[in-house]
């Protein structure tokens, strides 16, 4: 089976999330990778030196810049005239774009996948994550997205897939990008971060939420994450959000501050290695998942807890 | 300008879903079922624009059972006109509701279709964007905020690293995330008044649509259960632990 993997990217560097789609796609047969953007002659042949990838196709048009689906969509279509799968990571790109091409290619498309147990046949999270279903496809191609946490990540160096221009359609003249506030930030990235530590209602508002948590994520290197109370609440932007809407993650040590434990939450951040909870609620749910519990207010642990560190 | 509403019937998002014993799905018999939360979301919104002059009728539309006019009769009571419910046993899946959305969109002519982003049963988070592809029309998922502009849509939406905002020409297709507004809840006399709202009801066929599935679930089980672990009496002993695990 020839596969083509969505490669995310910001026209400067491969993202992560890239790693592990490779990595699915590698189980499926051959690997061969699109790299649609502005100017990312530079991601096209850092992408080609990850192990197993095959080829690289590059198209590089400024109707391609931003990823818009109107645009790219075709593209991808058009490749998949010689492709069998088309892989994409479930970033809010892949989740933008796959199932538009999955339905240009009268293809029903399988979300979120978990694991790869045959050549149509998947494992997949449904309900939350409460109920993970084994799906076989009867279409003729297959279009799927892919669980970055699920999968090990594919080696960033090793491999020698030439690269190769395609024009595509460009610009369908339906959309345009506007503008973005992408939020800039020294702390690593949520979904590829080994320590995350996140906070939730109970820091109480915007200021007690930087006050209290950005500390002690900056003390242990940590990525900072929040639970949907706390984002619909204004304490963080929407983008710190981990759980079934949010962000999935699943980093060695996931430390939760003042965070029940909704199910919405615990969809997102359940595979963690490692999981330390500190709330002042003996009863809270997150305990019931916790690897490492500690009863206490958080606004006396957590700076004693920054302090002994 | 028209505005389609497109909404489905689920498990209540309070409820715990079970897997059934004999791995087959989720056990749904006697199980509190309401509108998808997200959905909610894309009726209130289009109800905020008939409220600003920008809409002036709301068609809300369901894939489903006989019992998803419930679901309908909430979205009238809300504040849609009039529903449409394309009533099926079957299972339908995203890439089939796609297509009979598209073909009640070119009968209806909306300016504008506002779905939720995914479904909380399946959480397959495509049919919106399966819309879009087949009619051809631009879509803005995941909004947190939209604005009619003349012949235009303006979408900011929740992306990865942030917000985004796109221009969309109308008629356009977007999908909501959680923050775009806080829907309403109906009142009684709305509850009421939305029993005498016109209900069409129709089926597939009538959109020369086959539901049939194209996947296939082969099985369905619980996720492996993770275990509590301890409780520690103190911040030091939490400190010991994270020695232990490397850290600081």
């Amino acid at each position: 089976m020839k596969t083509l993997v969505w490669v995310e990217h910001d026209n400067a560097s491969v993202k992560d999330a890239t790693l592990a789609a490779v990595t699915a796609a590698s189980q499926l047969g051959e690997v061969h990778l699109l790299v649609a953007g502005a100017g990312c002659a530079g991601v096209a042949e850092q992408a080609g030196r990850i192990a197993g990838v095959g080829k690289v196709h590059l198209a590089d048009s400024p109707a391609y810049a931003n990823a818009l689906p109107e645009n790219v969509a075709p593209l991808v279509v058009e490749l998949m005239g010689h492709h069998d799968a088309f892989v994409a990571p479930a970033t809010s790109n892949g989740k933008n774009i796959a199932p538009r091409v999955a339905a240009l290619l009268d293809v029903m498309q399988i979300s979120d996948v978990l694991s790869v147990e045959g050549s149509r046949t998947f494992t997949r999270p449904t309900y939350a994550g409460n109920a993970i279903a084994t799906v076989e496809s009867s279409d003729a191609k297959l279009v799927i997205t892919v669980r970055g946490t699920a999968f090990a990540k594919a080696a960033t160096e090793g491999g020698s897939g030439a690269v190769e221009a395609v024009s595509g359609s460009g610009d369908a003249g339906l959309s345009s990008f506007v503008g973005a506030e992408i939020a800039k930030s020294e702390r690593p990235e949520l979904t590829s971060a080994k320590i995350i530590v996140s906070g939730g209602r109970a820091l109480k508002d915007a200021d007690t939420f930087q006050a209290t948590i950005f500390p002690l994520a900056d003390k242990l290197g940590a990525a900072v994450g929040a639970s949907r109370a706390a984002v619909d609440a204004g304490y963080v932007p929407n983008d710190y959000q981990v759980g079934q809407t949010g962000k999935i993650v699943a980093p060695e040590i996931y430390i939760a501050v003042g965070i029940s434990g909704a199910i919405q939450h615990l969809a997102g951040m359940k595979d963690s290695k490692t999981i330390i909870a500190i709330n002042k609620d003996e009863d809270a749910p997150i305990f019931q998942v916790a690897d490492v519990g500690l009863v206490a207010d958080l606004f006396n642990a957590v700076p004693e807890l920054v302090g002994k560190l | 300008m028209k505005i389609l509403v497109p909404v489905k019937r689920v498990i209540d998002y309070n409820v715990k879903p079970r897997v059934k014993s004999d791995g087959t799905g989720v056990d749904l018999s006697n199980v509190k079922m309401s509108m998808n939360p997200f959905d909610e979301i894309a009726v209130e919104e289009a109800i905020r624009l008939k409220e600003k002059g920008v809409a002036t009728e709301i068609v809300a539309v369901s894939v489903g059972p006989q019992k998803a006019q419930e679901t309908l009769r909430t979205a009238l009571a809300m504040g849609a006109d009039r529903a449409i419910l394309v009533q099926t046993d079957d299972e339908v899946e995203p890439l089939a509701v796609a297509k009979i959305l598209k073909g009640i969109a070119d009968e209806e002519a909306p300016g504008m279709v506002i779905l939720g982003k995914q479904a909380i049963d399946d959480d397959c988070n495509q049919t919106g964007q399966m819309l879009a592809a087949l009619m051809g029309r631009p879509q803005g998922t995941f909004a947190s905020k939209v604005e009619v502009e003349g012949g235009s849509v303006s979408v900011t939406r929740e992306v990865d690293g942030g917000l985004e905002t796109v221009k969309l020409a109308m008629p356009a297709v977007v999908t909501t995330d959680l923050r775009l507004n806080e829907p309403r809840y109906a009142s009684l006399p709305n509850i009421m008044k939305a029993k005498s709202k016109p209900l069409a009801t129709k089926a597939p066929a009538d959109y020369g649509v086959d539901t049939s599935p194209r996947v296939k679930t082969l099985k369905v089980a619980e996720p492996p259960v993770r275990q509590a672990g301890i409780k520690v009496a103190d911040v030091d002993a939490l400190v010991a632990k994270l020695k232990e695990m490397g850290v600081a």
